[in-house]
């Protein structure tokens, strides 16, 4: 149960390889030793990620499957979630996601529509499950890792970046229907995030770190905000590119 | 079952406590007889039902997310006054508002009033509440002869301090979880005039404070001092303390002493906050501000001051929703008592409060007196401070982490009525009786049909297995 200055009992990270969703799940477990469950597909990733979350002073720590691809699964995954926190799910992490390869993924291939599967259509599926749990507990909070690059899609990553304007309207969406509900539903907006995902890439500017998404996100569900942007001037950055003719925006590099 | 359908799709309203943190959607029933609150106990699914009055607690203790909440609204009859014995018998949702506007002119008082008179019977019993004058007259449950409580297992049941003690204490600070509260009977306090009496005296210090309210309130029925919780230095602690005593008929101008005009209680209906009030109008500067004029406004030592009870007891009552000018994140309060003899302790969380710069628009200490056998009674002998502190104020989580972690080792405790965040693996070490009341509560309530949210956010509260393990020392939070 969330306390009044934000603190929880337990957190459910879909997508639990994900190093941001394990900084979100360590830095919301801390103050009150949370209960944090990994739900995702790659044992041997969760695991580290369960280490992780272990070391900056979470409680119980368990990891359990969950196949974004598998919509059918999902009221169950959640059914099975919350029996195993054992308490109500005060926060659900929509981590999961593929970054995908551009050039290939254009050129053929079901890499294209793989990513456009997991990322949209396993978030929506995802989504609606989480919402249907926290809306009979009467309380919540969802967080879904969007991305800027859902803001306004770019040439040069379109495909990532249309699943995730997909996913980041889907959420807002669920988070006006959510109203009066007791749940809570905040799109979290981070620019280039350094991680595995991301590993091998050049930094774009302003790039930032998982600690900073997660610090970030805290503080977001802390002030009931609905969209947080990190680092907080790509607000005002986007503000700036939504409004860029197209001959220009096309030439923004990857 | 017919209990076991999807509740999500029935029509909930979204409740909080005073403080407006953490609000959670519930269904809510308002019965109006005893038979209509066994039935809210037997519709109760599996997240149960808590009973709620005005909703005056700050933090969760009314609220149950995804289950019931029995809203005392319509249980508000005042059913018989003895003015011989000067008892009144009502039913739980009658407010002591209500209450004092009815026997004020029959020459009778509540046997303790809180700092708001906005609050009803039944959530005076159930949180066992307390007022300026617990050094003498003890907690409100001390007052109450008689409760007609419906527990979930035995069923309707009049429980009473002789008759049933473990019954009766378990439920008076029970914080609702062993059954719904029907009637109860009261003593009354016979009064000549509905005013007090007041003689206040400024203090320099805190070891001023202390010694003069213990010096001084055994000679008084109420006394409480305003803690000044910006000053620092030589000045820690500076606070104006109040003592009251009802006024005698014979102690009023001679022009309002007929038995009507003295008697008279009509206090104005209060004046809503403005909604234009900006939300940040509560901040250092002003807060500082405000306490230094009202610590300079107060003379040295005043006697015989003679104000309305209203303003005594119940000041911030002038102004409806005064909680909204915290703003939309909310606020909260954090009391504790300390036993007598940890003065040092007490001196130690000011200077923090202090040095945090933490400004708390209400800062109330008061010595309490002997406390009552109910496993999780709040007061015991000692000092108790009350503060208002926003939510917003950054910081806030961890030097309260800490706070209870020093109250703890003291002896001390927190109050449930008011508590919105306390370290969970505390609670027992706070509340040691805690045993002996989960006994009582599972006679009373062997299906856990009585569930609220304090309850799953202090789940050791009901099961000791659920108990988290205390760590070595506070956790971090930004």
């Amino acid at each position: 149960m969330r306390d009044a200055l934000g603190a929880v009992g337990s957190v459910l990270v879909l997508g639990g390889s994900s190093e941001i969703g394990a900084a979100i799940a360590g830095e919301l477990a801390r103050p009150r030793s949370a209960v944090v469950i990994l739900a995702g597909r790659d044992d041997s990733r969760m695991g580290a990620a369960a280490e992780t979350v272990r070391a900056v002073g979470a409680g119980r720590v368990e990891t359990m499957a969950f196949d974004a691809d598998d919509p059918g699964s999902h009221e169950q995954v959640m059914a099975d979630a919350a029996g195993r926190a054992g308490q109500d799910i005060d926060v659900v992490v929509i981590a999961f996601g593929l970054l995908g390869d551009q050039c290939a993924d254009e050129a053929g291939g079901p890499g294209a529509v793989r990513l456009a599967t997991t990322n949209y259509v396993g978030a929506v599926s995802a989504g609606l499950a989480a919402a249907r749990l926290l809306k009979k507990q009467g309380h919540g909070a969802i967080v879904a890792l969007s991305s800027v690059a859902g803001e306004r899609v770019r040439r040069a990553n379109f495909i990532y970046g249309s699943s995730k304007a997909g996913m980041d309207g889907f959420f807002q969406g669920l988070g006006d229907s959510m109203a009066g509900t007791g749940v809570h539903v905040m799109v979290v907006r981070p620019g280039f995030v350094r991680t595995k995902m991301t590993e091998g890439l050049p930094d774009a500017p302003m790039a930032t770190t998982p600690d900073a998404v997660a610090r970030a996100t805290v503080k977001g569900l802390q002030n009931g905000r609905q969209m947080v942007w990190v680092p907080a001037q790509l607000r005002l950055v986007f503000a700036v590119f939504r409004h860029l003719p197209r001959p220009i925006w096309r030439r923004v590099p990857a | 079952m017919d209990r076991d359908r999807d509740r999500a799709s029935e029509g909930r309203r979204l409740l909080s406590g005073w403080g407006r943190t953490a609000p959670t959607a519930a269904a809510v029933r308002c019965p109006e007889s005893r038979t209509e609150l066994e039935q809210a106990l037997a519709a109760a699914g599996p997240r149960g039902v808590i009973g709620r009055g005005l909703g005056r607690s700050y933090g969760d203790a009314a609220q149950n997310g995804g289950g019931d909440v029995a809203v005392s609204s319509r249980l508000d009859r005042i059913l018989s006054v003895n003015l011989e014995a000067g008892l009144v018998t009502v039913e739980a949702g009658v407010s002591l508002d209500q209450l004092m506007r009815a026997v004020a002119p029959l020459g009778y008082w509540p046997p303790v009033s809180p700092g708001t008179r906005h609050v009803t019977v039944g959530g005076a019993i159930a949180s066992d509440v307390h007022g300026k004058g617990h050094h003498r007259d003890g907690t409100f449950g001390t007052h109450v002869p008689s409760i007609d409580l419906v527990a979930p297992g035995p069923g309707p049941l009049t429980i009473t301090p002789e008759g049933s003690p473990d019954e009766f204490w378990a439920t008076t600070g029970g914080m609702g979880l062993t059954g719904l509260i029907h009637r109860a009977t009261l003593e009354l306090l016979p009064i000549e005039t509905s005013s007090v009496r007041v003689d206040s005296e400024r203090t320099p210090d805190l070891d001023a404070t202390l010694r003069v309210m213990s010096e001084r309130d055994r000679d008084y029925r109420y006394s409480v001092a305003w803690i000044d919780c910006l000053a620092r230095g030589s000045a820690l602690g500076r606070s104006i303390v109040e003592f009251g005593e009802h006024a005698r008929l014979d102690e009023l101008p001679a022009g309002r002493r007929s038995r009507a005009r003295a008697l008279r209680f009509a206090p104005r209906d209060s004046l809503p906050a403005p909604p234009w009030v900006p939300s940040g109008l509560l901040n250092r500067a002003t807060v500082a501000a405000f306490n230094e004029l009202w610590y300079r406004k107060a003379p040295a030592r005043r006697e015989g001051h003679i104000v309305a009870a209203a303003q005594f007891f119940h000041p911030l009552d002038a102004v409806d929703g005064w909680n909204r000018i915290y703003g939309r994140r909310g606020f909260l309060q954090y009391q504790f008592v300390l036993p007598d003899g940890e003065e040092a302790t007490l001196r130690k969380i000011i200077e923090e409060l202090v040095n945090h710069r933490c400004a708390s628009f209400l800062a109330v200490l008061k010595r309490f007196g002997p406390a009552n056998p109910g496993p999780l009674s709040f007061p015991r002998p000692g000092w108790t401070l009350a503060l208002d502190l926003p939510v917003s104020f950054s910081g806030v989580a961890r030097l309260l982490d800490e706070t209870d972690e020093l109250v703890a080792t003291a002896g001390g405790r927190v109050y449930l009525a008011k508590d919105s965040r306390l370290r969970p693996e505390l609670l027992e070490v706070m509340y040691p009786e805690l045993p002996r009341w989960r006994k009582v509560r599972e006679r009373l309530d062997p299906d856990r049909r009585l569930q609220s949210d304090l309850l799953r956010r202090l789940p050791a509260l009901a099961d000791p297995t659920q108990a988290p393990a205390r760590p070595a020392r506070a956790g971090r939070q930004p």
